[in-house]
């Protein structure tokens, strides 16, 4: 259910790094607890973020959660079809509904995050 | 008491099933020193024919059987009788905000129909359930610019209210929001847009304008529209005088509009309670302020309305939150969609025709101030409009608006209004007065 | 068993848009009685719309039946128990509609001289008398519009009492039980928001208190009774911390309703609050405003109130503008005038004793609703309460049942829903507060109802999660419509 070559944050962030550059989403778990996914607010491309600040937020009907960086760099990237097609975050979170991806500057900070089993135990926990 | 529907007796069995032997006992546990020890000093509870006797005194200190020449933001404008007859009825009166969609659809649909009407009426796309009041429209207006920008900083025409102006400073004050003033063509009454040019940088959010304007002058919204445009700013254009859009042209390239709808059948009542609206493009929706409706299917996929987009609001996002706005005017707001509907396309047009033949009339050879068109408001030189005012109430009319409290330099000059409502004999009187 | 309601024929009825045809009038204006102009001619063609695209067009017949046939789609006060916690949805004495319409007071302007405007002058004068005198407060302004704005009038006035000091201060403290317009009333005012927990009573924990507060602290925005209905006992206490600080006390009035007559905020430790006339004062929510929320002052605070306050001269009233302290105006004109003179309406109908006992059976009936069904919801707070109980869902939580299911079902039962998951600190909060006018019967009505519904949660738990089921609406699509957000009529294309 979470892959392993992911790495996991206690926010329920997940993040893959391959090369340079870190794809970032929110796990299963963390779109289970916001319910049906109305809106996602991203970064512009070229935002700099920072590993354990809010870069953007998912909001569903009655609440809105804050969305923190795994890891630090700049956003190469955003999914933008998640501007109008929102529910795509409920359907396939680990997957097509990623985030945005980062241009890493400190790759080192991966290795301080959750694997997927720690993950699951936290959960569990 | 005629509010409170229980017998003694009811009472009684009602604090035995709670196991309690007295009132007092629902709250003498409370720290002594907390407790009131003396009864309120009001006066004892009064009937209802005293009650409606009191008032009906007050309202004999008013003005009553006087012709009236202000508008400065609130208008005389008749109140079709619909207006009332709806707004009475206790299911729209005694509703609470719709949060309960299944049993609010009453009110949820006609605030649909609201929004629409304010986005047909002012060529935005996307309107809120309403605002306090236009006043207070403004700096939410601002502030939706500067969330939209990323930019700081305001300008705001002086031909925009003065009393909005005020509450604009108040609002912004401590945001680290700076708003500048700039100044008006004094030939034309229109704002000067050398000022504005020379004002306007890369850090302004937001350019604020009305029209018509305070002194009655229509603004050319086009031409102030490519300058804010140009700089990369939003443009904010306010209106007080609803009826004007009936006959102006729609401030279609604004891309925020906040304004009053007092002239649509809400009573000038002292200044209150009235109902703003703020309406904007469809790609500003998430940062508008204040309650929308929406529509959507219900269960049986039938069509029903929700409020919607709740994340922006205080009692979600807290101190992130767009404002901190909870309520709108959904009553009043009410009777300006009724007044809408009554007058609808046909109807308001011929209102503001009515406005524009009368205010026209009234000006015909006055000292008028200013050149630009006007629609029912103008600035006529008087001399001391202070004297001519108290001349005037001799005869039972209350004169214009003097403009020296708000523009020192305009001391000889008031603001006049005529509406539907305003008749040919006190017009003559005052024209009379004026030119004598 | 449902008591109260039974199904009946409810009227079908399309937007205005769908009823409008061309040429259809319900309006006719005066005979002109001037020269008609040419608008292009006067204005200059490009100035002027060809026609309001879309606008309706309908009959005085059609437009009356569109708007009474959606208003039986409403439940109301006039209908039956609205226990809304924390809403004090009261019943709306008619005839504060009848005197907010008097002529003279409905046509006046607010520009009108003062000399013409004296009666409404002395009734602003004499409702600021008689507020000042149910919340012990020295002085208060009518000016602002509604709760949230009085709230950012009350910040704004400590922000500029604390900077005439030297030093506005940096952080606003709210405790984690507040209305959600209390922190970002803060947060519109500059200041930074510390949130206060509470303790397991659900009240104000002083030690929590005297650590959070120090000189950058500017004010704690407290509410009494607080959000559970509770008296906070250390109020006195509370505020002796935050003076001792230079700090100011702010109470949210949204529970005056318990108060009235039995306890006034100026003698507990309050430096500034505002009230919701639209709540304690009677004056109607018409379906979510219009409102006031006057605000009330200790005496140290008076020079910074919103202009213009009303003086007296020589035996008349006159609007002072020359308050070089005052932090402006919050609104144009005078604030909700018509708003205002229904709540004095109000006060004068109950007078001071009747103001009083208004709030014990207000008191009365809420204790009537926890007694009656402490045996069936789970009430995480035990301490007393005054108008209003939270309980909560646990018990029924165990049957896949939420408080939002048993609150949706309670409308099947004739009722409006009482508040669900606020505060915040309760776990799946239920707030119900019945106010002093409903009667016995209502009351009983309610209480066997929500017995019924407990019995429902156990037998049938599928029964309460569909609710409801006999409304005309039955659950709407609110994730849809936050998706893809529809705001206006379109016709179709």
């Amino acid at each position: 259910m979470y892959p392993e070559n992911f790495r996991y944050t206690k926010e329920h962030e997940w993040v893959k790094v391959e090369g340079g550059t870190a794809t970032i989403g929110i796990t299963l778990h963390a779109q289970g607890e916001l319910g049906d996914i109305v809106y996602v607010d991203l970064p512009k491309v070229g935002t700099k973020v920072e590993q354990g600040k809010t870069f953007g937020s998912v909001e569903s009907v009655k609440a809105v959660s804050d969305i923190y960086s795994p890891v630090s760099g700049e956003v190469s990237s955003i999914n933008e079809a998640l501007n109008t097609t929102p529910e795509k975050l409920n359907a396939d979170p680990h997957g097509e509904a990623w985030l945005i991806q980062v241009k890493l500057s400190i790759p080192t900070e991966v290795d301080g995050l959750m694997k997927a089993a720690d993950y699951q135990a936290y959960l569990g926990a | 008491m005629r509010y409170l529907p229980k017998s003694e007796s009811e009472r009684q069995e009602m604090l035995a099933s709670c196991g309690l032997t007295s009132l007092s006992e629902l709250y003498n546990y409370l720290p002594a020193e907390v407790l009131l020890q003396r009864p309120l000093e009001i006066p004892a509870g009064k009937s209802e024919y005293d009650i409606v006797d009191y008032f009906k005194q007050q309202a004999s200190q008013m003005a009553n059987g006087y012709a009236s020449f202000l508008g400065a933001g609130v208008y005389n404008h008749f109140r079709p009788v619909l207006c009332d007859v709806v707004v009475s009825r206790g299911e729209f009166l005694t509703s609470y905000t719709p949060y309960q969609a299944e049993i609010s659809q009453g009110t949820l649909t006609t605030i649909f129909e609201f929004q629409t009407m304010v986005c047909q009426l002012t060529g935005m796309e996307v309107a809120n359930a309403s605002m306090y009041d236009g006043s207070t429209a403004v700096p939410e207006a601002a502030m939706m610019a500067i969330r939209i920008t990323g930019r700081d900083s305001v300008l705001v025409a002086k031909t925009v209210h003065p009393e909005y102006r005020q509450v604009l400073q108040t609002y912004t004050l401590h945001q680290g929001i700076p708003v500048t003033e700039f100044g008006y063509d004094g030939e034309t009454g229109q704002l000067d847009l050398v000022a504005l040019e020379a004002a306007i940088n890369e850090k302004t959010a937001a350019v604020i304008v009305q029209s018509p304007n305070f002194f009655g002058c229509l603004e050319n919204v086009k031409q102030v529209a490519e300058l804010v445009h140009s700089n990369g700013a939003l443009l904010v254009v306010v209106f007080t005088e609803a009826a004007a859009l009936g006959l102006i042209q729609p401030p279609t390239d604004a891309d925020i509009v906040v304004g009053e709808l007092q002239s649509f059948a809400i009573s000038p009542s002292y200044g209150g309670p009235f109902a703003g609206i703020i309406a904007t493009k469809e790609k500003f929706i998430r940062q508008i302020p204040g309650r929308l409706v929406g529509e959507t299917l219900d269960a049986n996929g039938n069509r029903a309305y929700c409020l919607t987009l709740a994340t922006r609001e205080q009692h979600i996002r807290r101190e992130k939150a767009t404002s901190n706005i909870c309520t709108n005017q959904a009553l009043v707001a009410l009777m300006a969609t009724v007044f809408m509907s009554v007058y609808g396309k046909q109807g308001l047009r011929e209102l503001a025709e009515q406005n524009l033949a009368k205010a026209h009339y009234l000006a015909a050879d006055l000292p008028a101030r200013f050149k630009a068109p006007f629609f029912n408001e103008f600035v006529v030189r008087t001399g001391d409009p202070e004297a001519l005012n108290k001349k005037l109430l001799k005869k039972k009319i209350i004169g214009g608006l003097p403009l020296g409290q708000f523009y020192p330099e305009l001391a000889d000059c008031m603001l006049l209004c005529a509406t539907e409502m305003t008749k040919r004999k006190p017009m003559d009187e005052l024209r009379k007065a004026v030119q004598a | 068993m449902i008591k109260k309601v039974r199904r009946h024929i409810v009227q079908e009825e399309p937007l205005l848009f769908e009823i409008s045809s061309p040429g259809k009038k319900a309006y006719q204006l005066p005979d002109l009685d001037v020269p008609a102009v040419d608008a292009a001619s006067v204005l200059g063609s490009e100035q002027v719309r060809s026609e309001i695209e879309g606008f309706p067009e309908i009959s005085e017949v059609e437009n009356i039946r569109h708007y009474t046939r959606l208003s039986t789609w409403n439940y109301a006060i006039d209908l039956g128990l609205y226990p809304l916690g924390s809403c004090t949805m009261k019943y709306n004495p008619r005839i504060n509609e009848v005197v907010a319409r008097t002529e003279g007071l409905a046509w006046a302007h607010p520009y009108q001289p003062e000399e013409l405007s004296q009666g409404a002058m002395q009734i602003l004068a004499i409702l600021e008398q008689y507020l000042c005198e149910c919340t012990g407060m020295d002085a208060i302004t009518l000016q602002p519009a509604a709760g949230a704005h009085g709230e950012m009038t009350g910040i704004l006035l400590i922000r500029k009492y604390l900077e005439s000091k030297g030093n506005p201060r940096k952080k606003v403290l709210v405790p984690d039980s507040a209305h959600g317009t209390n922190p970002a009333t803060a947060a519109m005012v500059g200041y930074d928001v510390v949130s206060v927990k509470s303790n397991d009573h659900g009240m104000i924990d002083l030690a929590a208190l005297e650590a959070a507060t120090d000189k950058d602290v500017a004010a704690l925005m407290v509410t009494n009774p607080n959000t559970i209905g509770v008296f906070e006992r250390d109020i006195v206490k509370a505020a002796a911390i935050l003076h001792a600080k230079g700090a100011q006390m702010y109470m949210d009035g949204a529970n005056m309703n318990a108060l009235v007559g039995i306890s006034r905020p100026g003698d507990f430790g309050i430096d500034v609050m505002h009230m919701n006339l639209h709540k304690t004062f009677s004056t109607p929510h018409g379906g979510g405003g219009p409102g006031a929320g006057p605000v009330a002052i200790k005496k140290h605070l008076e020079p910074f109130l919103p202009v213009p306050r009303l003086k007296r001269v020589r035996n008349s009233w006159k609007w002072d503008h020359n308050k070089p302290k005052s932090i402006g105006k919050v609104r144009a004109f005078y604030g909700n005038f018509g708003v205002l003179v229904r709540a004095l309406a109000y006060i004068m109908a109950h007078g001071g004793p009747g103001l009083r006992n208004a709030t014990v059976d207000a008191l009365l009936n809420a204790q009537f609703i926890r007694k009656g069904l402490e045996p069936y919801f789970e009430l995480p707070v035990t301490e007393p309460t005054m108008h209003e109980v939270v309980f909560s869902h646990d018990r029924q939580e165990k049957f896949g049942v939420k408080t939002g299911d048993m609150a949706k079902r309670l409308i099947d039962y004739g009722f409006h829903a009482y508040t669900t998951s606020f505060p915040m600190i309760v776990h799946g909060a239920m707030m119900m507060e019945p106010t002093e006018t409903e009667s016995k019967r209502e009351l009983e009505l309610f209480v066997d109802a929500m017995i019924s519904i407990a019995k429902e949660v156990e037998e049938d738990p599928q029964l309460v999660i569909k609710a409801p089921h006999l409304t005309r609406t039955p659950r709407v699509d609110e994730t849809a419509a936050a998706r893809k957000p529809i705001v206006r009529w379109k016709p179709a294309s």
